[in-house]
């Protein structure tokens, strides 16, 4: 229920929150007749004055005819007795029931207020975490200044290996041209003077170094014989 | 305070007749009065976490005198009617 005929904001200062409602009511003494009448009638005619009236009123009512007895009367005593009855023994109950459905709103409106408090709250120190995190940014950036380098360094020292490499390699080539050259020169002209002595081996020279040799051999043979 | 801002209940006995003199009976006024009452009623009785049976049945009490007082003319006839034969 909206609690629309209360006074808001009648003050400058606006309550907020809403003030929450009273406990209980106005007292009202047998359901009816609220104790202020009893209080009004009390400094002059003590505690049954109230009562002495009711009776009286009710007295000059039925003998006036105001109040007339008629079938009516009957079914409203039944009525009401029914009424008195059934309040006084189930009110309690149906009072706690409502209770607990109170409670339960309550509940579920706080714990709602809460959770929201709660997330508010992690929410504030994910930001302060993040702000503690974004002050390392230097370091991230010395980090990746590093990383840089390192890179360009790398790359440097490769091509310069590659450079190195290369220089070798032509060198080697030139070294290896140079042997060659001579090898080749070297082998040439050892074929080429053994062709020409094969050549001017004449056949006669070659019967003459034959003979020579046999005679050279027969007198090794003989001074070998001698020693023996 | 002042008198025409007091509400009736505040009013003494003597001071009723100027208390009267001073509230406005326009339509506005009336209705405005209505207003009043209606909520002090509400907020009293009705509007609180611990109610009882006081603010419904005393709501039924007054329909119900009211109802016989609109239709004392119906009782009246019939009682005599019914006593007389």
């Amino acid at each position: 229920v909206l609690h629309t005929t209360r006074p808001l904001h009648t003050t400058q200062q606006s309550l907020a929150p809403v003030p929450p409602l009273p406990e209980k009511g106005g007292e009202v003494r047998h359901g009816l007749i609220p104790e202020e009448f009893f209080q009004f009638l009390y400094p002059k005619t003590g505690v049954t004055g109230p009562y002495m009236l009711g009776t009286g009123l009710l007295l000059y009512l039925l003998s006036k005819e105001i109040y007339v007895v008629n079938h009516e009367t009957a079914a409203a005593a039944c009525i009401l007795t029914v009424i008195v009855y059934a309040i006084k023994k189930f009110g309690p109950n149906v009072a706690a029931f409502a209770d607990k459905l109170n409670e339960e709103k309550m509940a579920s409106a706080l714990a709602m207020k809460n959770d929201t408090i709660q997330t508010l709250q992690t929410a504030i120190e994910e930001e302060k975490k993040e702000q503690w995190r974004a002050e390392g940014r230097s370091y991230l950036f010395d980090a990746k200044r590093n990383n840089i380098a390192m890179l360009l360094e790398a790359n440097y020292r490769e091509r310069l290996l590659t450079v190195y490499n290369e220089v070798k390699k032509r060198l080697d080539y030139q070294v290896a041209l140079q042997n060659l050259k001579r090898q080749k020169e070297q082998d040439h002209m050892i074929q080429w003077v053994e062709k020409n002595v094969v050549q001017s081996i004449t056949p006669q020279q070659q019967k003459e170094s034959i003979a020579k040799c046999i005679l050279d051999l027969k007198a090794l043979s003989k001074s070998a014989h001698a020693a023996v | 305070g002042p008198l025409s801002e007091r509400p009736l209940m505040e009013v003494r006995l003597g001071e009723l007749h100027t208390w009267l003199s001073t509230c406005s009976f326009s339509a506005q006024g009336l209705l405005g009065a209505v207003q009043r009452a209606w909520s002090s009623y509400c907020a009293k009785y009705i509007h609180v976490k611990q109610g009882g049976p006081a603010g419904i049945s005393m709501l039924l009490a007054g329909y119900c005198l009211l109802s016989y007082g609109w239709n004392y003319q119906h009782f009246s006839k019939a009682s005599s009617f019914r006593n007389s034969s």
